[in-house]
């Protein structure tokens, strides 16, 4: 990549709309995180530049600002292009310990770290934990089973690539209640949340 | 002639900082069912206790495409409910209703709406004071210590207390549940007779203090359980009579006073069920029937 390119793609282009556009986006995560495991549509009219995906690109600009602390997956975080489109548009600070983010990018879901990296809360403060906002290729029907708050009965789904031990690191996460982390992953079109208070399943 | 420049505000008052923030909140409190969140509450055109959380809560999650209803003690068309739908109107332009049916979003002042709430709606509550246990523990860092152990027997005894004084629990309003099995939270200060409506709701709840700086929410289809003993179990109040002006029996009453020498009626506190059910014909002791059906 020339200089040239790789400065317009730096430059690639945040939400039209900010206002509206981003209050599109966080109804769906919204709406998304009070019925977990149920894909929730997103339409993301953003170009990012790669690995960032548009709904992940749509989700950090929805959440992050100069308040927020967030820390880049080693997909991400080597893309300098990723870097200065998340800096330009969000003026998030970037940290490399994942404990100290309160958002976490991953590209690559099944090279997800460990939950127990990222700030978990305190017992008198359980919100002080880590957001992982994922991106995943699809979403599927199964192998998991989800219920918990938001749900009236048990729903299934699934979602490529996880990596192999997914449902136990979501018992190990929901152990920790009402402290752990938030899970939100992106497909193309939709994303799906996985908050803190859900149990997962999976089935045989 | 100069033309003032007309006043334009940012879509729904607030700025997109503010919104983020508050978002961020929003988002952890339905992951932590009925822990209040802090936020850095903001200074509203209004004053706190007059829905300062609630409105910027509302601020933050409205959409163009929404339809806006805003209920003070279940009437639509009392001064705060009425300023409230009318600034969101101003700054968001969005719709407004007075039909709970027709509303996806709902901001309410101490009441739910009798008719049962559906997928898809969110219910905005304005809260005076989020802390069930402030009035037994009066310093934040050991409520804060409660909350983190989930010890409420404070809150166990308070209601203890009330059986030992009255005989009953006396707590009528504001009454404490336990949300997802897990936190205590006050459900602002509605009258117990709505708690029921909390559990199971299919509704998403979300709950905005801008005075006390937290949100807290009750994602749909969450146990809520309202504290009690054995021996004495949780109870509603109960009206001996129906709705004066539409008959209703399962609602929760307002008293009006007619005159001076102790005439009194009771009737639908919430307005637009009120209404509704006048509208589909029915008549209570001293309502009219609905125009064109005979004389009153």
């Amino acid at each position: 990549m020339s200089d040239i390119s790789q400065a317009q793609a730096s430059l690639a282009r945040g939400f039209n709309d900010p206002a509206r556009d981003s209050q599109t986006a966080f109804r769906a995560l919204m709406y998304a995180m009070a019925r977990p495991g149920v894909p929730r549509a997103l339409e993301a009219r953003l170009s990012p530049p790669a690995p960032l995906t548009p709904e992940l690109a749509a989700l950090a600009l929805t959440v992050l600002d100069y308040e927020t602390t967030v820390w880049l997956d080693p997909a991400l975080a080597g893309e300098a292009a990723v870097v200065d489109f998340l800096r330009f548009h969000t003026s998030a600070r970037l940290v490399t310990e994942p404990e100290a983010a309160q958002f976490a990018l991953i590209a690559d879901g099944s090279a997800l770290p460990a939950f127990s990296r990222f700030a978990q809360g305190e017992p008198d403060y359980p919100d002080r934990s880590t957001t992982l906002l994922v991106a995943v290729s699809s979403f599927t029907d199964g192998p998991f089973q989800v219920e918990g708050p938001g749900l009236p009965a048990p729903v299934g789904f699934g979602a490529t690539p996880l990596p192999a031990d997914m449902t136990q690191r979501l018992a190990e996460n929901r152990a920790l209640f009402p402290l752990g982390i938030d899970l939100v992953l992106a497909a193309p079109g939709a994303i799906l949340a996985l908050p803190r208070s859900v149990r997962v399943r999976e089935e045989a | 002639m100069t033309v003032m420049p007309a006043i334009t505000y940012n879509f729904a008052y607030l700025d997109e900082q503010t919104k983020r923030m508050i978002r961020r909140a929003i988002l952890k409190a339905i992951a932590i069912p009925g822990y209040q969140v802090p936020f850095a509450s903001r200074e509203m055109p209004m004053p706190y206790g007059w829905g300062t959380g609630g409105v910027q809560v509302t601020a933050a999650i409205l959409g163009a495409d929404d339809v806006l209803k805003v209920i003070d003690q279940g009437s639509d068309d009392t001064t705060n409910a009425v300023a409230i739908r009318g600034f969101f109107k101003a700054t968001a332009g969005v719709a407004t209703t007075t039909r709970t049916q027709e509303a996806t979003v709902i901001q309410t002042r101490h009441r739910i709406p009798e008719t049962a709430l559906t997928a898809g709606q969110v219910l905005v509550y304005q809260v005076p004071i989020p802390e069930p246990l402030r009035f037994l523990e009066p310093r934040e860092t050991e409520t804060r210590k409660l909350h983190g152990l989930a010890d409420y027997g404070l809150m166990h005894v308070k209601l203890y207390e009330d059986i030992s004084r009255h005989g009953h629990i006396a707590t009528t309003y504001a009454y404490p549940v336990a949300v997802a099995g897990r936190y205590v939270m006050d459900p602002s200060p509605i009258p117990k007779f709505d708690n029921p409506k909390m559990d199971d709701c299919p509704a998403l709840q979300l709950f905005g203090a801008g005075r006390e700086q937290r949100i807290y929410a009750i994602p749909p289809h969450t146990r809520v359980v309202s504290l009690d003993f054995e021996d004495h179990p949780f109870e509603v109040q109960r009206f001996d009579k129906p709705c004066a002006l539409c008959g209703a029996q399962d609602v929760y009453l307002d008293e009006v006073i007619l005159d001076d020498r102790g005439g009194r009626m009771f009737v639908c506190s919430d307005t637009d069920h009120c209404e509704s059910r006048r509208a589909d014909g029915h008549v209570g002791p001293l309502g009219a029937p609905p125009p064109g059906k005979g004389k009153p």
